[in-house]
């Protein structure tokens, strides 16, 4: 097996290519076969890199050493140097700069790959989770106690909102504003609700929190609870993850028995208690206000909005809606200050992110990196490359609803924002890696028949589209399709984004508008050629 | 357990914690973790947790400590089992069945030899 332990990156934008990047891929492609190390090490051009002072660059991981502008004679030197010698050539590195976006932070972690940056895991692993002791040992528990004996509430709510803390269930909706929305509501009753329903296919990162670290999420509910003025808390936990429930209950009696829960807390006057709600295995209860009407009693179906949740929640009152892995950030951002966590990550998307990683890769598991890292960095460094040395053809972020990200957008660094502005979504933390031999017609296809059979059927359009998109899908991966299709495929999927009630319909066309955008021919290809070109759909166009 | 009426009191249980850790460690004692998050369940960790728990009661062996942990992060390595003993660095196995699991008692715990082809290098 092929064992990536570097990655060199080249420079390829149109400068780059007009001083000789093109020169100095084939020779460092050339002396790394000299030096034997063609299995180890993988070359490769990309575009921008997003600075232009000093190109051709070369960029070499897990280091993240920036070299330029590098010639072609200067190859063989820093072959020898950095990639067989191990150590970095020091006269050959790219001026220091006062850097912004992408390559400012590939600077900034320079010498710290591929150690990942662990805040929200940073216990995960490490601590015996059905013991209080040694939580408290870890830390735990003093932001609690900060925040009840130093702070006051709004205090807290400022200190969220100049962290930058933005929602990690996917939408990315600043955290600091959602309290800012219940607190100033004024209603004697008000609920925290831990969104851990985690029903995204592939994302798992928030049951590695409940099972590693409960009392985690438990001392950042009581937190929020305390900056917003609710004094129950609801933990909705997806009804598979048996451990995580059962983990769960143990540390809230624990910290019952402690005092960190019930009234009272820490000798103030301040009272807090927390529930699990245990799901049942649906997809759409994830969405916050068919959770809430699940833990009403009711069918888990989605509300219609406004009013939104921050105003007329649980049992009508104001309620806060976290995903575990948002409020599992809360405790360190109280304990180390807003301008601490903004030390990590990009401007836009301060802090860190969990990702879990699997499909046509190497080593599939669950990393906890600075926000703005990139795609490629992600499977070249931390998956170790793909699988049987395949080309890399897509990923999908988010689970189902998520993006599909062709290999030309896996060097957009993976923040909201940047994200948005490539038109793609980040969403909850699942990258789906998939080589060269997935039939994107066929991915698409189970894609949308999830969709099909996990819609509430509470409004038309997510019903009758998701049910229609996967109709058309069956049709064009069995040789069947015509080009109205498509046009048609476009329709429903806009149309199930304008019009539907809540997010599962609203993003339940992205995979068809990605794979439009992105695949186009490969799907003409299976109406026009009836061929599938990977070999994977069945056309039974001929049969 | 006590109650916790003040950050004082909590500064306290964490400093008696602190105390209780630091005798084991001083003391040579041995800690074997367990990694059992779903992950490492469904590879085998309960068995892998029940090995050593027989084999430390066969071989009457005292001083070591057995507990748990959730995942991190490796899950393509599971069952992964950890084990320090006294203030050595902490050695991180990968791929424990319980037939490793029993050479791990022998030969890192007994004797002290780190079994090198089961070793995740971190």
């Amino acid at each position: 097996m092929k064992m990536i332990r570097s990655m060199v990156l080249v420079s390829g934008d149109s400068l780059s290519l007009e001083r000789g990047a093109e020169q100095v891929l084939q020779a460092l492609q050339n002396e790394i076969q000299a030096f034997g190390l063609s299995d180890e090490v993988s070359v490769m051009m990309i575009g921008d890199v997003g600075r232009h002072d000093a190109l051709p660059m070369v960029i070499v991981y897990p280091e993240a050493a920036v070299y330029g502008p590098v010639r072609p004679e200067d190859v063989h030197y820093l072959v020898e140097e950095h990639l067989y010698k191990g150590r970095i050539a020091n006269d050959l590195l790219a001026p220091v700069r006062e850097l912004s976006g992408r390559i400012a932070w590939v600077a900034a972690r320079k010498g710290t790959l591929p150690a990942e940056q662990r805040i929200v895991l940073r216990r995960v692993g490490l601590i015996n989770p059905d013991d209080i002791e040694e939580y408290i040992l870890h830390d735990g528990y003093t932001a609690l106690g900060k925040v009840l004996t130093e702070m006051t509430p709004n205090e807290v709510i400022e200190e969220i909102k100049k962290s930058g803390l933005r929602g990690r269930g996917g939408a990315g909706f600043p955290t600091g504003a959602k309290w800012s929305f219940v607190a100033r509501e004024k209603s004697a009753k008000k609920y925290i609700i831990c969104n851990a329903d985690e029903s995204e296919p592939g994302t798992f990162k928030d049951r590695i929190i409940l099972e590693g670290d409960p009392h985690s999420i438990i001392e950042a509910m009581a937190i929020a609870g305390y900056a917003v003025g609710a004094d129950e808390g609801y933990i909705y936990v997806r009804g598979e993850y048996l451990l995580a429930q059962e983990r769960l209950r143990r540390a809230i009696e624990q910290a019952r028995e402690m005092g960190f829960l019930g009234k009272n807390i820490f000798g103030t006057d301040f009272s807090f208690d927390i529930h699990i709600h245990t799901g049942a295995g649906a997809y759409i209860c994830g969405e916050e206000t068919a959770l809430i009407e699940s833990i009403e009693g009711k069918r888990g179906q989605p509300r219609s909005r406004p009013p939104f949740p921050t105003t007329y929640g649980l049992w009508g009152k104001p309620t806060v809606v976290n995903n575990v892995e948002t409020l599992a950030n809360v405790p360190p951002i109280v304990l180390n200050g807003a301008d601490w966590y903004r030390r990590f990550g990009t401007p836009s998307s301060p802090g860190t992110k969990v990702y879990t990683i699997l499909g046509n890769v190497n080593v599939t598991g669950v990393i906890e990196v600075p926000m703005g890292i990139t795609l490629r960095e992600v499977i070249n460094i931390y998956a170790k490359g793909m699988k049987g040395g395949a080309a890399f053809k897509l990923a999908q972020t988010g689970g189902s609803s998520g993006s599909l990200i062709p290999a030309s957008l896996q060097d957009t660094p993976m923040d909201f924002d940047s994200y948005a502005k490539a038109g793609v979504a980040l969403g909850s933390g699942a990258l789906l890696i998939c080589d060269e031999n997935t039939c994107v017609v066929d991915l698409v296809k189970v894609l949308m028949n999830f969709f099909r059979k996990e819609s509430c059927g509470k409004c038309n359009p997510c019903r009758i589209g998701t049910q229609r998109a996967y109709e058309i899908m069956c049709a064009i991966a069995e040789g069947r399709g015509k080009m109205e299709d498509l046009d048609q495929l476009l329709w429903l999927s806009e149309n199930m984004y304008l019009l539907s009630n809540c997010g599962l319909g609203q993003t339940a066309g992205t995979p068809i508008k990605d794979m439009l955008k992105h695949f186009r021919a490969e799907v003409e290809a299976h109406i026009a050629l009836h061929v599938c070109p990977t070999g994977v759909c069945k056309i039974k166009a001929f049969a | 357990m006590p109650t916790i009426k003040s950050l004082d009191d909590l500064k306290r249980i964490r400093e008696e914690a602190l105390a209780k850790r630091k005798a084991k460690t001083t003391s040579g004692q041995v800690q074997i973790t367990v990694a059992m998050g779903t992950c490492g369940i469904a590879a085998g960790a309960r068995d892998t947790m029940k090995a050593i728990l027989e084999t430390i009661a066969e071989k009457n062996l005292e001083g070591i400590i057995v507990t748990q942990t959730g995942c991190i992060g490796l899950c393509e390595r599971e069952p992964i089992v950890q084990i320090t003993v006294g203030d050595q660095p902490k050695v991180t196995y990968g791929k424990v069945t319980p037939e490793v699991a029993r050479r791990i008692l022998e030969e890192h715990v007994l004797k002290g030899q780190v079994v090198q082809d089961h070793v995740v290098p971190l």
